[in-house]
């Protein structure tokens, strides 16, 4: 049975590669039409067009586009994502420490949110209908459905202003110390697992129920079999093909969508960095994170995928 | 089916929807003073004359919630149906066709979802005009890329059942296979996404008000409304509390009505409760 | 009883009774907290400053793209990093006189074209190297170089050539100007080795403090420079540390959870509710920072007077300051100047909001339909909300406004000196001849109303150039005027600089030049046990 499994996964991840070039045209191209320019961008309101004209030509933004692209790509390849034009601090460095951390803060999140919002919607599939299920349901979704700022400024109120249990500052670096770093991430984590919970929670309990009615169900009730029992081992593994996307979906959020968390706990992660140099127009940065975080989806969507294939029998052995 | 058979729960989302909805279209019959006209001092108490009290710049905040509900649902609804639509029905279709049409699709798909949508809002929202029309066009174009994986994931699932294969070997076309075989039997989860998707949607919507890309001042959606006054979180003025509420309460409300959609497609396909 | 209090204050400042048992005796005696706080602090700054402890301010401006180039300097971040590890020749006094930092004295020549400044001897570099006259004209060298990308560029493109004498560096004028040594405060123009022509941003100048880390956008810290040339007035702390809260809910709470001893750019429609809180003290200094609302003179419809006049008139300034500021500001009178200029007329009359004359001139002027006015969250705190209350106002006079808010990104390239009618800002300059001559020549880059009038340019010129103060008055004077009546910019108010520092910051002096005590409060404040 392995060799049309690998076959497939080869597939997947070859593809996978051809889309990331595809996505790195794009980026390249989407960066070109972005309004403004960066050297009026760097020097701000105050900027005299000498000024502006002599860095514009310091920054080679006077190359055409191609021969911009083909030795973006080439550094690239070579691990070289050039240096940042407004701070002219060596990208691949400074992303590294970013990357860390956002990974950190996503861990931190995914490792509370994903088994409980699996564990709370096979509770809410075992009660179904009942006051338990309405309960979960009705907080996930109230968790959710808050902007994430307000949840943010919340969680600060109570945690950082008015008990001081918490900082309400996540300012961490490399030399920060594991437990501390783990103190410092508790309310933006808390926060991010409050925004995912309840959608991945949901997609768990509906597609839990879309197979409770398969015959198969009906008979593993038939034999007898305790309520609980028949979710875990013979609903579930065939409710995991959407569950396993819409955990994805959130886990790639976790990554690349935190700038609002990052923002409001000053957390020093890729989304803030991303968001300083869009602003500022510095095209290389924008580039070189927006490859990234394309390569992240790309690599969460192959797992997805995998995952889907692994867990249908039918796709396994295709007639 | 007989009224009194709807449960109590999808009663109260029902009624709070409508409630809502009917906010939203009779907005400027039902608020009591005009969406940007300032009435009083900055954020002042609940009162009789301010029944939720005073924005961030002395607005009767009531009469704003009730303009913010038409501007919130409008766009909100209208990028969820998009997004609905075209999503699932490219989904089902790459399922149903599958080889390169699939393929191509997913692959396009992951292409528009690998970019951070921030990039992506920048780029767009600042080529085209920021109205109405660019902003449901945008979210529901952005979101309908999640709807798609989600339903060509479960219609994989259904396409290779064995009622799907008998109505192949009957000779079914693809469409009937789509919209007759495929589409009754994904509803559950397809179902359970819209509700949440609504809510993302109301929430993409300030976050796009937060970059300035969103609704044009004065007219304000909820989410925005929740940032307009969000410096006073920190001091326990509810100011910021009232639209974050009214979002959950509508959250809840639209997802209620789905609980009870979901429960009758599950019950219309094998009998169970 | 207020000798007593007298006694007991001067007990606390040495460390010998608790601030709590102060006050409480205080209270004893019947003194209301208030009186007691502000006695408690000034026996505090007679005591002298505590050396020592860890000084954190929580600041807005600060991005992941700064460098340590002063060239580059343009927010709040760097400005403030760079007054804790850099000078500038001179900086401008709390006062709004000059106070002499790498220069000991500045002296011109009878016509003010030709300055000659004598370099302060035995300061010294953190790399050790004493400050030469050399490194002091390299470092002006390389700021006014026409290649130069600095942002202070503007500033000393006036300068024709830099000489050094001695101990002395010897600056010659293309032009009269009476102000040159208030050109020398710029921010951008931290004296560097060499003038930092081998490596700009390496961080090496002759402040307080010694860079230790610098994480652009996140952190930056210093500790101590052992060699400073002034110890007792600056640098009372070991250490200091910016952390960058660009998210203001998030710097009050902060300030409030005690993660930071002090914090920038309170929000005005905050501060009530800040005031309430225990141990925080709010640092209100009035400046020159005003915020336009900017009309094009020379594009349709605003190059008619009578549609700009009606526009001026429409403008509620009372309520302005009131709403958006909380009072903390004053009403502005249509010109770029205030009384905070040295040489400012103090008989304008003020302008007021009135409906009818607004309603008549716009008549008068014969235009008809909505007007669209573009704001922006970034033109300055609270522009989106002003847009909205402008838009009330004009609408009692029968002037229809419609908004556009652009996105901050973007803003000043696109919108702003680009788009007829926008909101904006300026930080303000030291004298009226900087701040007209920065955006209402002609000629200048930022001229962003379109305000091209030859005479007005000429009376700009004369006024630099007379000696006669009383003469430069009245030619000012006369400029405000035209200003008010005919310029291009609505200016519903001037801003004050809100901060706020948290328990035991002392040592606070408010300057009206920039926010944070004009950057200083890291080097200038200590922590009081």
């Amino acid at each position: 049975m392995s060799s049309p499994i690998l076959r497939l996964v080869a597939q997947r991840i070859l593809l996978g590669l051809v889309l990331l070039l595809a996505v790195s045209v794009l980026i390249f191209a989407g960066t070109q039409i972005l309004p403004g320019d960066v050297a009026q961008a760097i020097l701000g309101q105050s900027a005299t067009p000498e000024a502006l004209a002599n860095l514009r030509e310091q920054l080679g933004l006077n190359d055409p586009a191609w021969l911009r692209y083909v030795h973006w790509l080439w550094g690239i390849l070579h691990g070289d994502f050039g240096t940042a034009q407004s701070s002219g601090l060596d990208i691949a460095s400074s992303i590294s420490t970013r990357l860390k951390n956002t990974l950190f803060l996503a861990a931190c999140a995914a490792i509370v949110a994903v088994p409980l919002a699996i564990i709370l919607g096979l509770i809410a599939v075992r009660y179904r209908n009942g006051f338990v299920d309405k309960l979960i349901s009705g907080l996930a979704l109230a968790s959710t459905s808050f902007p994430e700022f307000f949840i943010g400024y919340v969680l600060i109120y109570f945690f950082a202003v008015k008990w001081q249990i918490f900082p309400s500052i996540s300012t961490v670096d490399d030399s920060t110390p594991f437990l501390e770093r783990l103190q410092a991430v508790v309310l933006p984590a808390t926060a991010l697992t409050l925004v995912v919970l309840a959608h991945m929670m949901r997609m768990t309990r509906a597609a839990i129920l879309n197979v409770m009615q398969s015959a198969y169900i009906e008979t593993a009730e038939l034999k007898g079999l305790k309520a609980f029992d028949i979710i875990r081992k013979h609903a579930f593994p065939n409710a995991i093909a959407p569950v396993v996307n819409v955990v994805m979906l959130n886990l790639a959020y976790l990554i690349v969508g935190v700038v609002v968390v990052e923002v409001i706990f000053v957390y020093p992660g890729m989304g803030q960095y991303l968001v300083d140099h869009v602003a500022k127009r510095d095209v290389p940065v924008v580039q070189a994170v927006g490859l990234i975080f394309a390569a992240v989806y790309i690599t969460l969507n192959i797992v997805a995928d995998i995952a889907a294939i692994v867990a249908n029998p039918r796709l396994r052995h295709p007639k | 089916m007989a009224l009194r058979q709807i449960p109590v729960t999808a009663w109260i989302g029902l009624i709070l929807t409508g409630a809502f909805a009917f906010c939203a279209i009779f907005a400027p019959w039902v608020a009591p003073h005009g969406n940007g006209e300032i009435v009083g001092d900055v954020w002042e108490p609940m009162s009789a004359a301010h029944w939720l009290g005073t924005d961030n710049l002395g607005r009767d905040l009531i009469s704003r919630m009730i303009y913010g509900a038409r501007i919130t649902m409008e766009i909100a609804v209208a990028a969820t149906a998009l997004s609905f639509s075209l999503g699932s029905i490219l989904g089902f279709s790459a399922a149903v066709f599958g080889g390169w049409f699939d393929t191509l699709m997913s692959r396009f798909v992951d292409l528009l979802m690998s970019i951070p949508t921030l990039i992506f809002g920048l780029v767009v929202l600042s080529v085209l005009p920021t109205n109405a029309l660019t902003l449901i066009l945008v979210m529901g174009i952005l979101d309908s890329t999640r709807v798609y994986r989600l339903s060509r994931a479960v219609a994989v699932d259904i396409n290779v059942m064995d009622f799907v294969e008998a109505a192949k070997l009957r000779g079914e076309g693809k469409a009937w296979i789509i919209f007759r075989e495929i589409l009754p039997n994904a509803l559950s989860p397809l179902v359970a996404e819209l509700g949440v998707r609504f809510i993302f949607a109301v929430l993409f919507l300030s976050a796009l008000s937060f970059l300035g890309l969103g609704v044009q001042p004065p007219d304000s959606d909820w989410g925005g409304m929740v940032k307009e006054n969000k410096d006073g979180i920190v001091f326990g003025v509810p100011a910021a509390l009232i639209p974050a509420a009214a979002i959950a309460v509508l959250a809840i409300s639209v997802n209620l009505v789905a609980d009870w959609v979901l429960n009758r497609t599950t019950s219309l396909k094998g009998g169970r409760g | 009883m207020s000798n007593e209090l007298d006694y007991l204050s001067r007990r606390v400042a040495a460390g010998k009774l608790s601030r709590r048992d102060f006050l409480g005796r205080a209270a004893a005696l019947g003194v209301a907290a208030t009186v007691a706080n502000s006695m408690l602090s000034s026996a505090v700054r007679a005591a002298g400053p505590v050396k020592g402890g860890t000084l954190k301010a929580g600041l807005q401006g600060g991005e992941s793209t700064n460098s340590l180039d002063p060239a580059t300097f343009l927010s709040q971040v760097p400005f403030a990093f760079g007054k804790c590890w850099g000078e500038t020749l001179v900086e401008l006094a709390p006062g709004g006189g000059i106070e002499y930092l790498i220069a000991e004295e500045i002296g011109s020549s009878k016509d003010a074209k030709t300055w000659t400044m004598k370099i302060r001897k035995g300061v010294q570099f953190h790399n050790g190297k004493e400050v030469s006259a050399d490194d002091v004209a390299a470092t002006l060298k390389r700021h006014s170089d026409e290649k130069s990308k600095s942002g202070a560029l503007g500033v000393l493109k006036s300068i024709d050539t830099i000489k050094v004498d001695g101990g002395n560096v010897v600056v010659t004028l293309k032009d009269p100007n009476a102000d040159m040594p208030y050109l020398m405060a710029d921010y951008h123009i931290i004296i560097q080795p060499n003038g930092g022509t081998d490596k700009p941003d390496a961080g090496i100048g002759t402040g307080p403090y010694k860079i230790t880390g610098n994480q652009p956008g996140v952190k930056h810290t210093a500790a101590r420079f052992d060699h400073y040339w002034q110890p007792d007035k600056y640098g009372h702390a070991d250490q200091v540390e910016i952390v960058v809260v660009n998210d203001p809910t998030a710097r009050m709470a902060a300030l409030q959870g005690g993660q930071v001893n002090m914090i920038n750019r309170v929000e005005p429609k905050i501060v009530d509710l800040v005031k309430r809180l225990p141990g925080v003290t709010i640092r209100a200094a009035s400046g020159r920072g005003f915020y336009p609302f900017n009309m094009f003179c020379d594009t349709a419809p605003f190059d008619n007077n009578d549609l700009r006049m009606a526009l001026k008139l429409a403008m509620d300034r009372e309520e302005m300051l009131q709403k958006i500021l909380r009072g903390y500001g004053s009403v502005g009178n249509d010109m770029p100047v205030n009384a905070a200029y040295p040489l400012f007329a103090e008989d304008f009359e003020q302008r007021k909001f009135d409906p009818e004359k607004a309603a008549a001139a716009y008549k008068k002027s014969g235009h008809s339909g909505s007007i669209l006015m573009r704001t922006s969250d970034v033109a300055f705190p609270g522009a989106v909300d002003a847009a909205q209350l402008y838009q009330q106002s004009a609408a009692k006079a029968g002037i229809k406004i419609e908004i556009k808010r652009e996105p901050g990104d973007g803003y000043w390239t696109e919108v702003w000196n680009k788009q007829p009618f926008s909101l904006s800002y300026w930080g303000g300059r030291p004298t009226q001849d900087q701040m007209y001559s920065t955006a209402y020549l002609s000629t200048a880059d930022w001229n962003d109303t379109r305000w091209k009038r030859p005479d007005f340019d000429k009376m700009v010129l004369s006024a630099r150039g007379e000696l006669d103060e009383a003469k430069r008055k009245k030619i000012y004077r006369d400029m405000g005027e035209i200003m008010r009546d005919e310029g291009g910019l609505i200016v519903p108010f001037f801003n004050q600089f809100v901060d706020a520092t948290g328990k035991g910051v002392e040592g606070w002096v408010d300057n009206p030049a920039q926010e944070l005590s004009n950057g200083h409060a890291l080097i200038e404040c200590w922590l009081q046990a």
